[in-house]
């Protein structure tokens, strides 16, 4: 069986294809900050003058939920059916000297999860779309559950 | 430049009304104010209103007669009721005109908002992964907040069971039962640490209010209660909003709910301490508790105790949402924050009945909290 064709779920989130991929980020060169997804403008100076970077794979969790219903769809197009959801988990992950991010979690346990907590980069296939193609998204885990 | 009196307020009962549009509950509560008022649509020399999901709120001028008149559609979220009623409020101050109407309604499906992702540039694949819910970030929200300033679950549980106690008191409301503590406490959890009924849900309704110059107020009103001020803020570089895909390492101390507030607080010229009666924010019972402190009444941390003691109760020192709130009223998103002034404004003329706060009432206070990050304030006073 041929492996099936990747396409990330959005162009410019993150590197792709890659064999270390990491979150893409927009650092303002006038006052620095730096924000997610990478944008042509800096929200805090409003200057225009921005440089895309790579964003730290690890970092802390800042906070979480854990996602108890099936979102709508559309918009989501995530795997499941009504009958097989599982709540997911959903959190904003501190990365050192850059800026939080929101993600899901590869963590639905709200006993597992505790704000400090490591987590770490995963990107992954989320599900196959109609055309067969899997579409590759990113989330972050405890790093202690590698 | 003029004051600014609310001289009429009319609102469609808010829950579910099968067979009645969205427009057409606008259209009520238009006749409700303007009866209340004592006035004629032909009276009304401009108009603001919108809606989120029931269309154009100027259609509504083939009801209510074709006079002519300014009609300016209002589109701004869950602030959509609140920033109608700033613009009607500044077209009077302006001293433009002279008699004018504030309208919201909406009419949503049943169910958690579905969010136009591209539409509020928030990329399509936000939706696709699942994290274009305000559910969710009301729930991440609360948790860091919890856990920064020792709110615990009680304090949610206490929200909830006063704004649906509150809504049983209120025959406009759409929950009119009571519910227990421990209904509460169990109830499904939706978004940890949230549960099902500390959650309010997009509903129906419509709310209206006629503004006139206060200089004529007295001579068309009984009882015109007197807007003091409106703020309406957009959220500054640093603060924790909805749909924010990234957060600055360093929070800002002033979320669009301080910069509207003190906003609001300035241009009335008076603080926290002197206000009577509040209606505040509760999309859910942590955005009640966030929404104590980022009005300025209390201290972060100082929820749990408040709630404890019955501060926000009906016969505290502070009531807040005397008329049960989004909890008990559902969320149309148009005419929710209308529904606050109107609450006050019955509060303010002593018209509340069973749930009318048991002493004199000076001042009021409300405020609307909505996506992507806005809040709007208003101050009242008799």
């Amino acid at each position: 069986m041929s492996a099936a064709e990747q396409i990330p779920i959005a162009p410019g989130l993150f590197t792709w294809p890659s064999n270390d991929p990491r979150l893409l980020g927009s650092k303002c060169s006038n006052c620095g900050i730096v924000i997610f997804p990478a944008q042509q403008s800096c929200p805090a100076c409003s200057g225009q003058n921005v440089e895309q970077i790579e964003l730290e794979r690890r970092g802390t969790l800042w906070t979480w939920t854990i996602q108890g219903f099936m979102p709508n769809r559309p918009p989501y197009t995530g795997p499941e059916t009504p009958e097989t959801f599982k709540p997911f988990g959903v959190g904003y992950i501190e990365l050192p000297g850059q800026v939080r991010v929101e993600s899901r979690l590869k963590c639905k346990d709200p006993s597992k999860l505790e704000i400090g907590m490591e987590m770490e980069l995963v990107v992954e296939k989320y599900v196959v779309d109609d055309a067969g193609r899997e579409v590759i998204a990113y989330f972050f885990q405890p790093v202690a559950e590698r | 430049m003029v004051d600014v009196a609310i001289i009429g307020i009319g609102i469609h009962p808010f829950g579910r009304t099968e067979g009645v549009s969205g427009l057409e509950q606008g259209v009520y509560a238009a006749r409700q104010a303007l009866k209340d008022a004592g006035l004629e649509w032909s009276d009304i020399n401009f108009a603001y209103g919108g809606s989120a999901a029931a269309g154009a709120a100027d259609t509504m001028v083939s009801k209510l007669g074709l006079t002519g008149l300014q009609f300016i559609n209002v589109a701004n979220g869950c602030a959509t009721g609140g920033s109608a009623l700033q613009s009607a409020f500044m077209a009077i101050k302006s001293g433009m005109f002279d008699i004018g109407m504030a309208v919201g309604f909406d009419k949503h499906p049943r169910g958690a908002f579905t969010v136009n992702t591209e539409g509020g540039g928030l990329g399509k694949w936000y939706g696709d992964i699942g994290m274009a819910l305000t559910p969710q970030f009301f729930g991440m929200k609360i948790q860091r907040y919890m856990h920064e300033f020792g709110i615990t679950e009680d304090a949610l549980v206490r929200v909830a069971v006063k704004n649906y106690k509150n809504g049983a008191l209120n025959p406009n409301a759409w929950r009119k039962d009571a519910m227990g503590y421990e209904e509460v406490a169990t109830s499904q959890m939706v978004c940890h640490p949230l549960r099902k009924y500390m959650f309010c849900s997009p509903a129906e309704g419509g709310c209206a209010m006629i503004l006139c110059r206060a200089d004529k107020a007295k001579e068309l009103a009984k009882k015109p209660v007197y807007l003091k001020a409106v703020s309406v803020k957009t959220r500054p570089f640093g603060s924790f909003e909805v749909f924010s895909q990234s957060q600055a390492l360093e929070r800002t101390n002033t979320p669009p709910t301080v910069l509207a507030s003190r906003a609001a607080f300035e241009m009335a010229g008076i603080g926290p301490k002197d206000i009577d009666v509040a209606q505040l924010q509760d999309t859910e019972s942590g955005a009640e508790i966030m929404h104590m402190a980022e009005n300025g009444f209390c201290k972060d941390g100082e929820q749990e105790q408040w709630l404890r003691d019955g501060v926000t109760e009906i016969t505290g020192r502070l009531p807040v949402n005397t008329d049960g709130g989004c909890l008990a009223n559902g969320e149309p998103i148009g005419a929710s924050g209308l529904r606050q002034v109107y609450e006050i404004c019955v509060q303010l003329r002593g018209e509340g009945g069973a749930r009318q706060v048991p002493r004199e009432l000076k001042t009021g206070y409300t405020h609307v909290y909505g996506a992507p990050g806005l809040s709007g304030v208003t101050i009242m006073a008799r």
